[in-house]
């Protein structure tokens, strides 16, 4: 109808022109146009004729109980131009009892729902597997570990924000089950000029692995130099973060991060759980720099925040080689000693370049190197042993072996050092092999050297800040990526302790939405 | 807050009016049709290349730099990007490619999927699409429906040129159509020939072009081969007549050569995506070199 319609209407226009001009070009041009219409219109129509084929055929398999049948938002859309509506947006289905039901993924996505269960199990040398392992979420007793239990939920806020939330459970030696709010932040979508603001509880961003949760990390535990300066839980807490995309060439982030310096995962900073056996508070443990926190100023100037700036840029070598550089610092009070503006400042450098050849399959084969390294300077506050005045020693009192009576410090900068570096070689798909080094070293201090006794021990260095390594070889199968599990054997070397030998193994089984990547 | 996002996006109107409309395709099969639509009006980045596994793309961070500046993010769709692209989406902090904003086009939206699946899925399926079978790219049809839906998009943020775009989307499909008639006449031959593949990623080419799929050398999607599978597989292929092993050049090789070694059926090994062969550059030359390289395998 539509065309014959055309046609006429075309045809009559036609005739009607030629003959007010009564001239040849004019019925000529007209002609072509004419023509050039119809020929539109046909084509138009042998769209419409196709796609309306397409839809039969559909039907016709839909009934004959094949089972690719359009279900839940990929519905067929067939429009005059054989294009679908400007927005995309696919047309609205009644629902039938046999349709699939899904709870995410499918038609709303409000919340990406997914549970992440990593568990350990192996022996160690070493008497006291709570100072060997000093990760939050290592592996801490001979035979089984539940590391992390993590539910993970994230999903667009509005259209400004999109939000995640991480809580983490663990199962602690004593049986204990600890519940932990990781991570819960909103984070803008589009500011202007490139920025982007995130607000909440969050891991900071220093450094590669800090930021990152155990079960995407490459080994069992943390490297211990994330342990000793940033905390067994990684550096977080609450605050807010600005962070800009710089408007050069290549990909360059500037980020800085405003949180409170309070708190347990406040390692170096405000934090008061810091003893030299285990996190909790011991009678009989040495707290760290050999001196009670009891220098805790509060908030009293926005500089009693944790600040914690940080730049990071990368480069394509190649089409299949990746460097990304970043260096990272966290500056803030701690509360050491008795007295005194002690002030805490941590700095890192880090380095990941990866080869994975443009031919990959599922990822492998790869080789990814990461390095990161540390440096703290921790001020130290004056401290006197004897807190009652009687200077006496008494019981759980350090006693300075020089004179007898209760040890007293002054106020001093600890400087210490740390890095690891590991190697990751995806040699064939699904497996990985690892190695990795850690080192961590500490600037003598000057209340390490003179020998003191605590609780009828005599004690010089600092065991927090002694010199240590670890050597871990590994290898990882994924079976697929939602599940993994791992073979690790660290090598450790403490002074003053010696070596340990330990093995674990790590297993690890995603639920619930499909993970995406971070570089 | 809406008049701040409709001023924003008027903005990025008046800067597409002035520039070139930067497009940037996940996969360079849309890049390579965002070529032939946009020609110089725009400027076209593809992030994953011909030759790798599409499902596993690392994330590199100077994607986002290339997000951060595009007009246009044509994606595929169907959760082909899952795993790599939320994150640079998140990190680009582009308003124009945000989800339901005028420049991200989901370009499966449209197009009729195979494969989607009739019941709840779980993951002891292995890699089971929900929305179906994601590498609909390779039915030369979708690509026309493709190309009409790019050159819809970029009339519309781009309309001083829209003319330009129609004129180039006459010309694709002009020529598809020509191509089209083409290959389904040298592939004519070899309907019903019945193969095997090592993913269920030629499904929509093998449908269209009338080959059979008899079965895959995966049991499941995104599971490799295991023994079990590949000695059933082997006396199934021999008894169905099983002609040809279709496998992507990223694929291991000694299974599929054991397979073919044991069946008597013929290993081709086929680019799934534009550039995944030297010879593959285009949409055209895909088609063209993949068909080639099953006709002589079937002639031979």
């Amino acid at each position: 109808m539509k065309k014959k319609f055309l046609v006429s209407l075309v045809c009559l226009s036609a005739v009607m022109v030629s003959a007010q001009e009564s001239d040849l070009e004019a019925v000529k041009r007209q002609l072509k146009e004419a023509t050039e219409l119809f020929q539109k219109t046909m084509e138009q129509q042998r769209q419409v004729i196709e796609s309306l084929n397409k839809k039969v055929n559909a039907f016709e398999a839909q009934q004959a109980g094949a089972t690719n049948r359009p279900a839940g938002g990929q519905v067929v859309q067939s429009t005059a131009t054989n294009a679908p509506s400007p927005d995309g947006t696919p047309q609205k289905r009644a629902w039938s009892p046999s349709d699939p039901i899904r709870l995410f993924g499918g038609g709303q996505n409000y919340i990406n729902l997914s549970f992440d269960g990593l568990f350990s199990a192996g022996t160690s040398t070493a008497q006291d597997i709570d100072d060997l392992q000093r990760g939050g979420h290592d592996p801490k007793q001979r035979g089984f570990t539940v590391q992390n239990l993590e539910l993970t939920l994230d999903g667009k806020v509005d259209p400004y924000f999109r939000g995640q939330a991480n809580m983490v459970m663990t199962i602690d030696p004593d049986g204990e089950t600890i519940v932990e709010a990781e991570e819960a932040y909103a984070e803008t979508m589009a500011l202007p000029w490139n920025l982007q603001l995130k607000a909440g509880q969050y891991l900071t961003e220093f450094g590669r692995l800090n930021p990152t949760h155990p079960h995407t990390w490459g080994f069992v535990d943390q490297p211990l130099v994330n342990s000793r300066f940033l905390g067994g839980d990684g550096l977080r807490n609450p605050g807010a973060r600005l962070s800009w995309l710089m408007p050069v060439p290549f990909y360059s982030e500037l980020f800085l991060s405003v949180q409170n310096s309070g708190g347990e995962t406040a390692t170096s900073f405000r934090s008061s759980g810091a003893h030299s056996h285990g996190g909790e508070e011991e009678e009989d443990a040495l707290p760290f720099g050999f001196r009670h926190p009891d220098n805790d100023r509060g908030v009293r100037h926005a500089d009693d925040l944790l600040f914690a700036p940080r730049f990071q840029t990368s480069f394509d070598l190649t089409d299949s080689q990746t460097l990304l550089l970043g260096s990272s610092a966290a500056f803030g009070p701690n509360s050491s000693g008795a007295e005194g503006d002690t002030r805490s400042q941590v700095y890192g450098v880090d380095l990941t370049w990866k080869w994975k050849p443009t031919s990959h399959l599922g990822g492998f084969p790869f080789v990814q190197w990461q390095t990161e390294a540390m440096l703290r300077r921790f001020k130290a506050g004056a401290f006197d042993w004897d807190e009652n005045g009687n200077g006496v020693a008494d019981d759980g009192e350090l006693v300075d072996l020089r004179t007898g009576a209760p040890a007293s410090f002054r106020s001093e900068t600890l400087t210490d050092y740390g890095v690891y570096s590991q190697l990751l070689y995806g040699f064939r798909k699904g497996w990985v092999a690892g190695l990795r080094g850690d080192y961590v070293w500490g600037q003598r201090g000057a209340y390490e050297k003179f020998a003191k006794s605590f609780n009828g021990e005599l004690v010089t260095s600092d065991p927090m800040r002694d010199c240590r390594w670890r050597i871990s070889p590994n290898i990882t199968w994924y079976p697929t990526e939602f599940s993994k599990v791992r073979l690790q054997y660290n090598y450790d070397q403490r002074r003053r302790i010696g070596e340990d030998h330990s093995v674990w193994l790590q297993l690890e089984f995603l639920l619930g939405s499909h993970a995406s990547h971070k570089f | 807050m809406k008049r701040i996002f409709a001023t924003l996006s008027c903005f990025a109107l008046v800067l597409a009016a002035q520039a070139k409309l930067n497009v940037v395709a996940t996969l360079p099969d849309f890049g390579s049709i965002a070529e032939q639509i946009g020609g110089d009006s725009v400027k076209v980045t593809s992030i994953a290349k011909g030759t790798e596994d599409l499902h596993f793309v690392d994330a590199r961070p100077s994607y986002i730099r290339v997000l951060n500046q595009a007009d246009v993010l044509l994606e595929s769709g169907a959760e082909m990007e899952i795993g790599w692209l939320p994150p640079l989406v998140n990190s680009a902090r582009n308003s124009r490619i945000l989800a339901d904003a005028p420049g991200h086009v989901i370009l499966s939206r449209g197009i009729q999927l195979l494969d989607v699946p009739a019941g709840p899925v779980d993951r002891s399926m292995g890699d089971v699409h929900p929305a179906g079978n994601p590498h609909y790219w390779l039915d030369p049809d979708n690509a026309k429906i493709v190309a009409a839906r790019i050159a819809e998009v970029f009339g519309r943020l781009d309309p001083k040129n829209a003319e330009a775009y129609k004129a180039n989307l006459a010309q694709f499909s002009g020529k598809l159509d020509g191509k089209i008639a083409q290959w389904t006449k040298q592939m004519e031959p070899f309907r019903g020939t019945k193969v095997v593949t090592y993913h269920k990623s030629f499904d929509y080419f093998l449908k269209r072009f009338g080959l059979e799929l008899a079965g895959t050398l995966e049991p499941k999607p995104g599971i490799e081969p295991s023994p079990t599978h590949i000695k059933a597989l082997i006396p199934r292929m021999k008894q169905e007549k099983v002609k040809l092993i279709l496998i992507e050049g990223f694929r291991p090789r000694r299974t599929p050569e054991h397979v073919a070694q044991q069946s008597g059926a013929k290993l081709v090994i086929l680019p799934g995506s534009t550039g995944g062969h030297p010879q593959a550059k285009d949409c055209f030359s895909l088609f063209d070199y993949d068909i080639s390289q099953i006709v002589s395998a079937l002639r031979r």
